[in-house]
């Protein structure tokens, strides 16, 4: 581990407390309980995310990294305190609101099990165009079609056209995942948050995928959020959050 | 919902065609039953309707109408009375009467009932939309000891023209004293009609005369042996019918001439319209229809909770599923929406399939059943009611199938993106 590039995560607190219009996302004081009357299993006193900034999360699992991420996608509410993405207060907004900011702003890849089986991969790259129509207006300024958008976002993630047209079933997994990579450049949401990404992959062709992943997200104007448990990956981002020292809340049982 | 969401179920059902496929199948299954249950009862309700057309009244001795219309037209059970000859003459001289045509009954062969009549029942006699008899083979009864088979009749008992048979007196199975002294000869085969005339053994009147002649109270009076050569000698003229069928000049005309043959003053008469009877027998019928019915719409009710049960046995393994969904901006009436169309799918496509099926078999089977049942089956097209039935079942289809539908709602919002933690 390197010591230097932790970052202590009271740093990230602006001390002025404004409110910085271009930060991704700004936490402030939040909270985060299951059921009312239960210990918050997140209390995360302040975290900034940056426009374009690369944020490396290491944490183990239970550490409350994925309360984190449901939290910063929208599908769950803080208990307390404030979480702004792009200046828009999660807690303030409906569901549907939130499920739209979700889908106008944010690229997702899961640990695996990214695609819909059924959809060949230029479709699986495609559904977020269907959802949204900021992504959808976005990925036409990527190519002249949202479909030419994806097949050149999959060529520059090594997917060939061939392999693009097939069942996402039919992939092999670094296959899916540079697949689900593409998902979530498509149409250049403001954040894409990886959860684990590389962890089906054999350790060679981790780093492939994570230069491929950040070289796209700098291209597609993106802040990375990116999670991990394993240190080694940490290297070549702007910065490392450990999730331990981000969440306040006492250990126990996630 | 996103129009998008449509595609997506079309596509995640035919990615589970086979599961999928079976349970089209039984809903496919279901409203052939349920609408082919509906259009037999149909045309066999119209088949039963026509079991006598163009006979405008029926006559008899008094009794219940339903009771004249049983033994009169499907020789079902014994009537009490019989009418007398000079009543039946009446009956034909009532000014409004263009023809009538007499059913003496009371014999049978072998459980397949004896009608004695005038050669005037092939002329006048007519079922369905207005079809007369006709012959399948040989002629007409023309003397003494002729007979004309029903169709069923001759299949069942395997006789052909030339056939000579003996008649029993009294009806049904029951060992029976036989008329074995004076046997008759087939003439004739009628053919297929679909109504009781298929069952029924057609003779003169005179035949039955002469069969009876050494009858008294219906037992043979014991040492009087009359040989066949000899009838000839007796009077053979009937002495009463059991019923008669008549047809008008003016159908009009009706009402009056029932008024005036049940007011007849010379023994207690009754005219029924056997369009009325008909129905009121089939309303007794009914019973038997409705529970068939029921049952059909039963089993539309289990083919559409196993299309329930084998959307929601798959919701568990597409929990990832929805979660990649929602992480790519699905809302959760999305996700909603997708289980429920895939439902609906299904109960669309199986009722389509059920419709087309039924139409096979229609075209299929159709001319078959009307030959043997006269029960019509029209292939051309779906009666409103048969397409209530369809609508039905797709309303059912779409309601049960919001049942997985809301589950996968509930799991979206619960799951987030972090399914099954």
């Amino acid at each position: 581990m390197d010591p230097a590039a932790a970052v202590d995560p009271a740093a990230a607190v602006d001390p002025a407390g404004a409110a910085d219009a271009g930060d991704a996302v700004r936490i402030d004081a939040l909270e985060f309980t299951w059921r009312a009357g239960l210990a918050p299993c997140l209390a995360i006193p302040a975290l900034r995310i940056g426009a374009g900034e690369r944020v490396f999360i290491q944490g183990m699992s239970g550490s409350g990294k994925s309360t984190l991420l449901n939290l910063v996608a929208g599908v769950a509410v803080p208990t307390r305190g404030s979480l702004r993405l792009f200046g828009h207060e999660l807690g303030a907004l409906g569901g549907a609101a939130r499920d739209r900011l979700r889908g106008d702003h944010i690229g997702y890849i899961f640990q695996q099990f990214n695609l819909i089986p059924y959809l060949s991969a230029i479709d699986n790259v495609l559904l977020p165009v269907h959802f949204s129509a900021r992504r959808r207006a976005r990925a036409r300024q990527q190519g002249a079609s949202p479909r030419d958008a994806a097949i050149a976002l999959l060529a520059r993630l090594d997917i060939d056209a061939a392999s693009g047209a097939r069942r996402a079933a039919q992939l092999s997994i670094g296959q899916q995942q540079r697949v689900a990579a593409a998902r979530a450049l498509i149409g250049a949401p403001e954040i894409v948050i990886a959860d684990e990404p590389t962890s089906a992959l054999d350790s060679e062709r981790q780093q492939a995928f994570l230069d491929l992943l950040m070289a796209c997200c700098a291209a597609a104007g993106s802040a990375l959020l990116f999670v991990s448990h394993d240190q080694r990956l940490a290297a070549g981002f702007d910065r490392q959050v450990r999730m331990e020292e981000l969440n306040r809340a006492p250990r126990g049982p996630a | 919902m996103k129009p998008f969401v449509f595609v997506l179920a079309a596509r995640s059902a035919w990615n589970r065609r086979l599961t999928l496929g079976v349970t089209m199948a039984a809903v496919a299954l279901s409203v052939l039953l349920l609408v082919g249950i509906e259009r037999l009862r149909e045309g066999a309700r119209h088949g039963f309707a026509e079991t006598v057309s163009g006979t405008d009244l029926i006559v008899g001795s008094r009794t219940s109408p339903v009771q004249l219309l049983l033994y009169a037209v499907f020789h079902v059970g014994a009537p009490t009375n019989n009418m007398g000859w000079a009543a039946f003459q009446a009956v034909a001289a009532d000014p409004a009467v263009a023809w009538a045509v007499p059913v003496a009954l009371g014999d049978s062969h072998r459980g397949f009932p004896v009608v004695g009549t005038s050669p005037g029942y092939f002329e006048h006699f007519r079922h369905g939309d207005g079809r007369a008899l006709a012959l399948a083979a040989g002629r007409r009864f023309d003397g003494l000891f002729e007979v004309v088979l029903g169709a069923e009749a001759a299949q069942r008992l395997g006789y052909a023209v030339g056939r000579r048979i003996t008649l029993s007196h009294g009806t049904g199975e029951a060992l029976l004293p036989e008329h074995a002294d004076k046997p008759f000869v087939v003439t004739g085969i009628l053919a297929r009609t679909g109504t009781p005339v298929d069952r029924a053994l057609h003779v003169s009147l005179e035949s039955l005369e002469a069969i009876h002649l050494e009858w008294r109270g219906g037992a043979p009076v014991p040492g009087l042996v009359i040989p066949a050569e000899f009838v000839r000698k007796f009077d053979l003229s009937p002495k009463s019918v059991t019923a008669v069928l008549a047809g008008l000049h003016e159908r009009t005309a009706v009402f009056a001439a029932q008024r005036r043959i049940n007011a007849h003053a010379g023994e207690p008469l009754q005219a029924i319209l056997p369009g009325v009877a008909l129905d009121e027998l089939w309303q007794v019928l009914g019973t038997a229809e409705r529970v068939l019915v029921a049952v059909s719409a039963l089993t539309a009710a289990i083919a559409i909770a196993g299309l329930v049960a084998v959307i929601l046995a798959g919701l568990g393994e597409r929990r990832r599923e929805l979660a990649v969904l929602r992480a790519t901006g699905a809302r959760p009436r999305d996700i909603f929406a997708l289980l429920t169309l895939e439902g609906l799918f299904v109960t669309v496509a199986g009722s389509a399939a059920g419709l087309a099926l039924l139409l096979a078999c229609a075209l299929l089977f159709g001319d078959l059943l009307l030959a043997r049942y006269g029960v019509a089956l029209a292939a051309q097209s779906f009666a409103p009611s048969e397409l209530a039935r369809v609508g039905a079942i797709i309303a059912a289809g779409l309601v049960a199938s919001m049942v997985p539908g809301l589950r996968a709602y509930r799991l979206a919002v619960a799951d987030g993106l972090t399914p099954g933690s």
